[in-house]
């Protein structure tokens, strides 16, 4: 029983990251690699402040996630910025992430690449109650002028710029607010595997970020969630398996992008088909 | 010392702008950033190594199956993962995902099947140096240098000089115009990706000489993406420059500086890059258009 929690936990804590990933790339419509780095400097943050200063453990969540946050202004100011096309984006992500990777390898607060054992303090409530609040943020967050505004880039950013919105500023927004969803699946996760490493954060994770995002379908939180769910939780059934879960997830990508682009709910939510039966 | 790091840089820009050229001619004919490229390059070496172990072939031999088995295999990405979302015109957000599924799935599947080991090609050069003004240069960064600068002028020389190559500089203009005018597109994005392929396949086997041949070498291909940035993407000449470039700069930074920081340096030559010259040396404008 313990064992199955752990796995449900820890599909808990991707879902807050996807959740993060699909603001900014199923909502948004801009392609990013580097996601991974936003969960890693989450874990890290968290990290470092209960393992050398014994910060209490919601501090250091939020520590964390404004961490991530203020970090993706550093990389979003800049880069939106300039209103980079899409893949010159995915590149610069792409290597802010690694530039970060190489940084905390280096770190002795972080403990280079040997990584760092922390206190196992994330129980299901606050993974469970983090993932709830994180749902309802994100869903009041897109049904709101701002989720409408992100849509709209996402279908046509110049069209959306000649009726007069910001670009930068409301991709920034976007980015920011995936941050910050990231930032808290990093904290969680840190306390949760109680052990980190810089490895754990790299482009292989970012591509499993995006996999779920894309499998579960642009322009839709259930769906991303849902998915992120089976894709964390079934590599656990099928331990055997283990090293084919790298191809299946990329051959899964090009499949989908061939035969189903809109992904599992694409642009639609698990609600929508509940209001369809009723008004049948 | 300086000699030698310079020579050491050029020899590493020749390979990356091998690289950044295929990853050019495809990113200007159709618009997108193939990720899956840094996979073609590892299976080249992949082939080179097969033959250079299996069959003791020499080192003409096995580039030229090299060439031949990489540029197979980027025409087959492309008519398996492109081909569908080109026709009914995807947003390219959608080429880059499924690119970047292929990438994966190549790179896993070499993981699942061929093992994680590191593997290293039979010495062709027998680490012969030449001595030029109190300085060793390694023979092998001089011929891969050489061959890298004779396989891009000849791309060049294609290019501008035949029928197909006219073809090819007419669809980046404008592909709907181009098939209107009677030019099969499907066969040209073949031959396109054939010779990105090609390409692929010569920078995996110098890559995988110099150093070692394992699933994830395909990485430097993030190389590959900077150095097309800096000369301009879509830009041959630009890929070219690009590539030398950050050859160079590179080898003097982990020379003199530090050899860890290196890639951190690269990335942050990107970003600086990106936003003051967002089109490269040599690149055109690249706004995306209404």
């Amino acid at each position: 029983m313990d064992y199955v929690l752990g796995v449900v936990l820890l599909a808990c804590i991707n879902m807050i990251a996807v959740l993060g990933l699909s603001i900014f790339t199923g909502f948004t419509g801009l392609f990013s690699l580097g996601h991974a780095a936003f969960v890693g400097i989450g874990a890290y943050t968290a990290g470092v402040l209960t393992y050398h200063w014994n910060v209490p453990f919601l501090l250091a969540i939020i520590a964390g996630m404004a961490a991530a946050g203020l970090s993706s202004l550093v990389i979003g100011i800049p880069t939106l910025r300039a209103k980079l096309r899409s893949d010159y984006f995915a590149i610069a992500i792409l290597g802010f992430g690694e530039a970060l990777r190489v940084c905390l390898e280096n770190l002795s607060i972080t403990n280079g690449a040997r990584g760092l054992s922390v206190d196992e303090l994330s129980g299901p409530v606050w993974i469970l109650g983090a993932l709830v609040l994180s749902i309802l943020a994100s869903r009041n967050l897109l049904k709101s002028r701002f989720g409408a505004i992100f849509i709209a880039i996402r279908e046509d950013p110049i069209a959306a710029e000649m009726s007069g919105i910001d670009l930068f500023r409301m991709r920034l927004l976007s980015l920011v607010a995936s941050a910050l969803l990231c930032g808290v699946s990093g904290a969680l996760l840190a306390h949760r595997l109680a052990f980190i490493q810089p490895v754990m954060f790299t482009l292989t994770q970012s591509t499993q970020l995006l996999a779920s995002v894309i499998a579960g379908g642009m322009g839709s939180i259930s769906g991303p969630v849902i998915v992120a769910f089976i894709f964390t939780s079934l590599p656990e059934m099928l331990r055997s398996l283990e090293m084919w879960r790298l191809p299946a997830y990329g051959l899964l990508l090009v499949v989908i992008m061939v035969y189903r682009p809109q992904g599992l709910m694409g642009y639609r939510e698990i609600s929508s088909f509940f209001k369809w039966r009723r008004a049948k | 010392m300086f000699l030698q790091t310079l020579v050491t840089g050029l020899s590493i820009g020749g390979i990356y702008s091998l690289m950044a050229v295929g990853y050019s001619l495809i990113f200007s004919i159709l618009s997108f950033s193939n990720f899956a490229h840094g996979a073609v390059i590892m299976l080249g070496a992949y082939i080179g190594l097969a033959l250079a172990t299996q069959l003791h072939l020499g080192l003409g031999l096995v580039v030229a199956g090299s060439v031949v088995g990489a540029g197979i295999l980027s025409v087959c990405n492309e008519r398996v993962a492109y081909a569908a979302l080109r026709r009914r015109r995807a947003p390219s957000l959608f080429l880059m995902i499924s690119a970047m599924g292929c990438s994966v799935f190549l790179e896993n599947m070499v993981y699942a099947t061929i093992g994680s080991r590191f593997y290293t090609f039979p010495e062709f050069f027998k680490r012969q140096v030449v001595h030029v003004a109190g300085s060793s240069l390694s023979l092998l960064d001089l011929f891969a240098f050489a061959v890298s600068i004779g396989a891009i002028f000849a791309l060049h020389i294609f290019i501008t000089r035949t029928k197909t190559g006219i073809a090819i500089r007419a669809g980046v203009g404008d592909m709907t115009m181009c098939s209107l005018m009677g030019v099969n597109t499907d066969r040209l994005i073949s031959i396109v990706f054939f010779l990105a392929g090609a390409f692929a396949g010569v920078a995996g086997v110098f890559l995988g000489i110099k150093y070692l041949v394992y699933p994830t070498m395909g990485w430097v291909t993030n190389k590959a993406y900077i150095a097309a940035v800096i000369g301009g993407l879509g830009s041959l000449p630009g890929a070219l420059i690009g590539g030398l470039i950050l050859g160079v700069v590179e080898t003097l930074v982990s020379t003199y500086l530090s050899s860890v920081m290196r890639d951190v340096f690269s990335f942050t030559m990107l970003i600086t890059l990106l936003i003051c010259l967002p089109n490269g040396l040599m690149g055109l404008e690249t706004e995306e258009k209404v």
